[in-house]
């Protein structure tokens, strides 16, 4: 949903996300839907900027969102409160499922499926009860469980309409003790508001004023808007946080309508556009999967993993996707005949996650990386592993504004003082080379509601800065140059890739435009801009960068740089920017209308069915074919677009419908459930599984995990950002205008902890976990308040990760407190709760620092054995016999994983 | 503000009064006019300090911070599950009505501009600090190393090309609204009826009335608590606004001790 449509709501509930504070632009629409009358409810374990004009305010225990969300689920179902019109028609409360299937409720906290010995699900038996079981079985072996794991293929997967059959048995009464909705009530009956006050922390009072304001906004006539942004991501149960929030707005008939939906807000300018475009490892641009290089030897078999035989939707036109991205690639060189030079494009072989190449780098696996416009040293979780990681290469290339921590750990970070990195013997070469900002070039920006906007350069870069087209472009031209004449098939790839971008000025800049038009997509032949995706061809007559930005350069026209004031056009304001796909501003806003086709009521119109014109109209670009009447149906053979009926609201879905329950595409579980974080600690009262069986664990010396339930690591804490710093520092730090407004790293507690350890306002404080120690001066706060929590008092702490050792203030970065435990699904960081402890006082420095730690972690009883120098053993101090295996193919450089699925840093 | 107002200075047909409404209610302390006002006129930073204040690092309007928000947590029980309350408030020169700084300025560095405002002259200020005791709102400061006073111009060289001030502009919530008094003190108005309709009936609007202590504000506030709580005076009165009386007295009493002098030496016995 845009932020602008939030004004349209009539409560907004902002839960894993301090949007004040780090979207404080955008917080501008919640005050103006404030003011028109509408409830706007926190829910953080700490109270913020965002709280603080919040109506309702709620703490929780940090890392308990499920079990808060699942008690909102069973107030809905069992006050049957959901808008059942709405579900009836739009989700797949109605399918009913295979009878195989087991919930947690009884198998103690699994599903049906699990292998412990892989850590994994065969999520066979979660499927549907069909008559056409389309789903291959590949999946299902071990070996396939393994590469969906390695890969994080499961939630590419969800995307793409996986793989369900079209036509499901249902059953409309919602009675079958099989139908989704059935299934969702056993599942979420135990969420009770007593349980939520026990596992969260959250006074049962609080929670149904929650649950009260969320059903009583929503329904035919009001809708509730839901946000949320990192501080659900990040956690080893992150996809299933958002699912559990999607629940909740599906059954409440608050998705695809004005003022409803989800809203999940990216972390800085163009996080979006780096996992549309992605610099994520398992994508290619538009959710294309990255071919695997088992699953997928032929281009048949990759694009008959994208789409299934027989599902509906529009990933059945995958092959003119793929096709015409692999024209925009490699040109006159792709033809039928060569499959389109698929053979050309890399092949997954594992894990090749941002988090397992800092592992490798550790283990010598990897000689050189490129980084740009990330600084993982200070901005990713386990800053230790990342510095020591960057520590072992060959070489490094940091393009920045400033010298960041990244391009200087290795003679000022943290493991110089102690001795893991020597300066004089540290073996990575640092290329540092400086670069444009955002107003010395031009571009487009692709933010949070997938609104492209284009840039104007207001600037020339000074001295040596350039863009990072330019650096792209010349390193292409000039590898390319050097390979020219080689005859190694190896060499074909970039020797046949089109790289022909007209450039102009002195530094021979190429023009962003012409790479927009590429994106956009042309006719081969003469060169023409398609107006949109539904033109592109599998034959080879198109060319397109990513189908999803198709109609971009429509008409030959820049639309990204349209720039219509708001008070010249109606408040969907279709004029300004463009946004994908084909300019719609609310994804699967065919739900607006009711299965009729008329608005749900007059005060939540936006797109409707005009009889007379015999075509869907209102004030957006409909989320459905145009002139698809609502009483629609499809004939009994028909697949793909066609196969989707006049109310098949949720069009990129394999069976058109809204997911209550995932039948797959998921590496968890086709159901939220509540799990302890990896850190924690209390039990799970509500399940003999402790934590998300399936996280990604890295058991290794350097990447301990303090113990559940640990004496030692008593506290939570979590980390965040401040409205005054940008992520990892390198833009706010280095001014002196912003540094001023929070000058120095700082430690938010409770009055009670501080009483308890002995801590003073204004003092220092450090905190300790298995990784590191890091100190920062004490903020005493009423902001943090204990919790109760399954018997006892609960203390949370939380910290800012802005800092590091360069710029005008310089401190302890909390990063470094962090492990490496992450969601299986897509690979992302549980980096916002852990476990910790707090002492007064500045921690040691030097050598005895890690003396320290390794005490701590001798009393938490986890392995002795790495003593003060044990974690040093695969550290910067670097000789070569260090290295391992350093011609293994596993270091396939280069894929550089930042964003929804990647970096710590950032979002 | 009438032709008789101070504000209108003497201008033939001057341009309607300008002035800020601060609206606190809806401020999320994003101190993003601290940063723009600074970026646009040139402010230096005011120094690296952790005040622990919670998140105010700047401490108040000085010489180099003429936005400066501050922050007060208040511990409240009932109605809400916070416990607390977390007031901002962007705090700014009140170009008063009647402006005491102007008054005692000897140089005539200060003025009152044509828009009702008053600017210092950077080209003309002595540095002879006399305007300082002066503000009653201690908003007017000296700059360490340079001498000179400095404070909020409310972006007279923005306004002269049109423009809003680098504050407001920035504002993302509209909690500075830039904007013709008269306009900005009905706007004030309804809100701080609609807010008392929504039961904050805290809510209160300060320095925009004409009879208040200094004439009324040019930037004036709508803030949520006591004045005192957000480090304002709660009844700020113009210094300069005593000063014949107390030099009337000041004579009354010379004279009174003359004659009582004379009537001494008079009443003395032979």
């Amino acid at each position: 949903m845009p932020q602008q449509d939030l004004v349209n709501a009539d409560c907004i509930v902002i839960q894993g996300s301090n949007m004040a504070e780090c979207h404080p632009v955008g917080f501008q629409w919640v005050m103006e839907a404030k003011a028109r009358g509408a409830k706007v409810i926190h829910i953080d374990p700490r109270f913020t900027r965002t709280s603080a004009l919040a109506d309702l305010y709620v703490p929780i225990r940090a890392g308990t969102d499920i079990a808060f969300l699942g008690g909102v689920i069973n107030y809905i179902l069992s006050n049957e409160l959901d808008f059942r019109e709405y579900v009836l028609a739009y989700t797949n409360a109605a399918t009913i499922l295979n009878e195989d299937f087991r919930d947690t409720e009884d198998l103690d906290g699994l599903f049906s499926g699990y292998s412990p010995k892989q850590r994994a699900y065969d999520p066979t038996s979660w499927r549907y009860q069909g008559r056409q079981q389309a789903a291959s079985t590949e999946d299902a072996t071990s070996e396939g469980m393994a590469i969906h794991r390695q890969t994080a293929a499961g939630l590419e997967q969800e995307s793409h309409g996986p793989p369900v059959p079209a036509l499901t048995e249902r059953d409309e009464t919602l009675q079958h003790p099989r139908c989704v909705y059935q299934i969702l009530k056993r599942h979420f009956s135990r969420y009770t508001p007593e349980i939520v006050e026990q596992i969260c922390g959250v006074p049962k009072k609080l929670f149904l004023e929650v649950c009260e304001a969320w059903t009583r906004n929503s329904g035919r006539d009001r809708t509730t808007a839901l946000v949320y942004s990192v501080g659900w991501t990040q956690h080893t149960v992150g996809v299933q946080y958002i699912r559990a929030g999607a629940i909740i707005q599906l059954l409440l008939g608050n998705v695809g309508r004005p003022g409803g939906g989800v809203l999940a807000l990216r972390g800085h300018a163009s996080i979006q556009g780096s996992t549309d475009i992605p610099t994520l490892f398992n994508l290619l641009p538009g959710y294309l999967p990255m071919p695997h290089h088992a699953k997928h030897p032929t281009l048949e078999q990759w694009i008959g993993d994208i789409h299934q035989p027989g599902q509906k939707g529009f990933w059945a036109n995958a092959r003119a996707y793929a096709v015409s991205l692999l024209k925009a690639y490699w040109g006159e060189a792709a033809t039928a005949d060569n499959d389109y030079c698929y053979d050309y494009l890399p092949r997954l072989t594992g894990d090749h996650g941002t988090y397992r190449q800092v592992l490798n780098m550790i283990d010598g696996k990897i000689k050189g990386y490129f980084l740009l416009g990330q600084n993982p040293a200070v901005g990713s979780a386990h800053g230790k592993a990342q510095r020591l990681g960057m520590a072992n290469l060959d070489w490094l290339v940091v393009r920045d504004l400033y010298l960041i921590e990244s391009a200087t750990f290795w003679k000022d970070g943290p493991e110089v003082a102690t001795g893991e990195i020597v300066p004089t013997e540290c073996r990575t070469e640092v290329f540092f080379l400086p670069a444009a900002s955002h107003v010395e070039k031009e571009g487009t920006f692709t933010q949070t509601q997938r609104l492209l906007q284009w840039r104007e350069k207001a600037v020339d870069p000074p001295g040596d800065c350039r863009s990072e087209l330019w650096f792209f472009y010349h390193l292409g031209r000039i590898i390319k140059a050097k390979l020219a004449g080689s005859t190694l098939p190896r060499d074909r790839a970039i020797l046949d890739l089109t790289w022909d971008y007209p450039t102009h000025g002195p530094h021979d800049e190429p023009s962003a435009e012409a790479v927009l038009k590429e994106i956009n997509g042309y006719e081969v032949a003469t060169g023409r801009p398609v107006p949109g995706f539904t033109e592109l061809a599998d034959d080879g007559s198109t060319a397109c960068g990513c189908w999803i930005y198709s109609g971009v350069y429509a008409d030959g026209v820049n639309q990204a740089a349209r720039r219509k004031p708001r008070h010249e056009q109606d408040p969907v304001a279709s004029e300004w920017g463009w946004a994908w796909p084909a300019n719609r501003r609310l994804l699967y806003n065919r739900a607006s209308a009711d299965p009729a086709g008329r608005p749900w009521s007059d005060r939540k119109a936006y797109i409707w069915w005009d009889e007379e014109a015999g075509q869907w109209t209102g004030y957006d670009v409909p989320d459905f074919e145009r002139t698809k009447p609502p009483d629609y149906r499809p004939p009994a053979d028909a697949a793909g677009v066609e196969a989707l009926a006049g109310d098949d609201a949720f069009i990129m879905q394999g069976d058109g419908k809204g997911w209550l329950y995932a039948p797959t595409g998921l590496v968890d579980g086709p159901l939220p459930t509540h799990y302890e974080p990896a850190e924690s600690p209390v039990p799970n009262p509500l399940y003999g599984q402790h934590t998300n069986p399936t996280r990604m664990i890295y058991d290794r010396p350097d990447n301990q995990l303090n113990p559940a339930e640990s004496e030692v690591f008593p506290y939570v804490f979590s980390a965040g950002r401040l409205t005054e710093h940008h992520t990892g520092g390198g833009m706010s730090r280095t001014v002196a205008y912003l540094s001023e407004l929070q000058p120095e790293m700082f430690i938010e507690v409770s009055p009670q902890l501080a009483a308890e350890r002995g801590l003073t306002h204004l003092g220092w404080a450090h905190v300790v976990t298995a990784r590191a120690v890091v100190e920062g001066r004490v903020l005493i706060t009423e902001r943090l308040r204990p919790l109760r929590v399954e018997g006892r008092i609960i203390h949370q702490i939380w910290l800012p990760y802005h800092w590091g050792s360069q710029g005008l203030t310089t401190g302890d970065s909390a990063n470094d407190l962090f492990g490496i435990t992450l969601d299986p699904n897509v690979l992302i960081q549980e980096s916002k709760v852990g476990t910790c402890d707090i002492r007064p006082g500045r921690r040691p420095t030097g050598p005895a620092l890690l003396e320290y730690l390794a005490d701590y972690r001798r009393r938490a009883g986890l392995d002795g054995a790495s003593g003060p120098n044990g974690a040093s053993r695969s550290s910067g101090r670097r000789r070569s016999g260090g290295r391992t295996d350093p011609g293994k193919p596993g270091r396939a450089a280069g894929t550089r994983r930042r964003g929804k699925n990647a970096g710590a840093e950032g979002e | 503000m009438g032709e008789q107002s101070p504000a209108s200075a003497g201008y033939q047909q001057p341009p309607p009064r300008m002035g800020f409404f601060t609206d606190t209610s809806v401020c999320i302390g994003c101190k993003a006019c601290e940063v723009a006002c600074k970026e646009w006129n040139q402010v230096p930073d005011d120094g690296l300090n952790l005040l622990g204040m919670s998140f105010d690092n700047t401490g108040g309007l000085s010489a180099n911070t003429w936005r400066h928000v501050a922050f007060i947590e208040q511990p409240r029980n009932g109605d809400t599950g916070s416990g607390m309350r977390w007031l901002m408030s962007s705090d700014v020169c009140k170009h008063c009505t009647r402006a005491a700084c102007l008054d005692v300025c000897p140089t005539g560095a200060l003025f009152r501009t044509e828009f009702g405002t008053v600017v210092v002259q950077e080209d003309i200020c002595n540095g002879c600090g006399y305007c300082i005791p002066a503000c009653p709102y201690g908003v007017i400061d000296q700059r360490r190393g340079d001498g000179r006073a400095w404070k909020c111009t409310l972006c007279y060289d923005r306004l002269k090309a049109d423009l809003t001030p680098a504050c407001a502009k920035a504002c993302p919530t509209a909690s500075i609204q830039y904007g013709p008094l008269e306009e900005l003190r009905e706007r004030a108005q309804a809100r701080l009826e609609q807010l008392h309709e929504a039961g904050e009936t805290s809510a209160r609007l300060y320095g925009h009335d004409p009879d208040d202590g200094v004439g009324g504000a040019g930037a004036f506030f709508l803030l949520l608590d006591e004045p005192e709580v957000y480090g304002l005076p709660p009844d700020p009165v113009v210094t300069t606004r005593d000063l014949p009386a107390m030099w009337r007295r000041a004579g009354l009493a010379a004279l009174t001790m003359a004659a009582a002098a004379v009537v001494a030496f008079l009443g003395r016995r032979p």
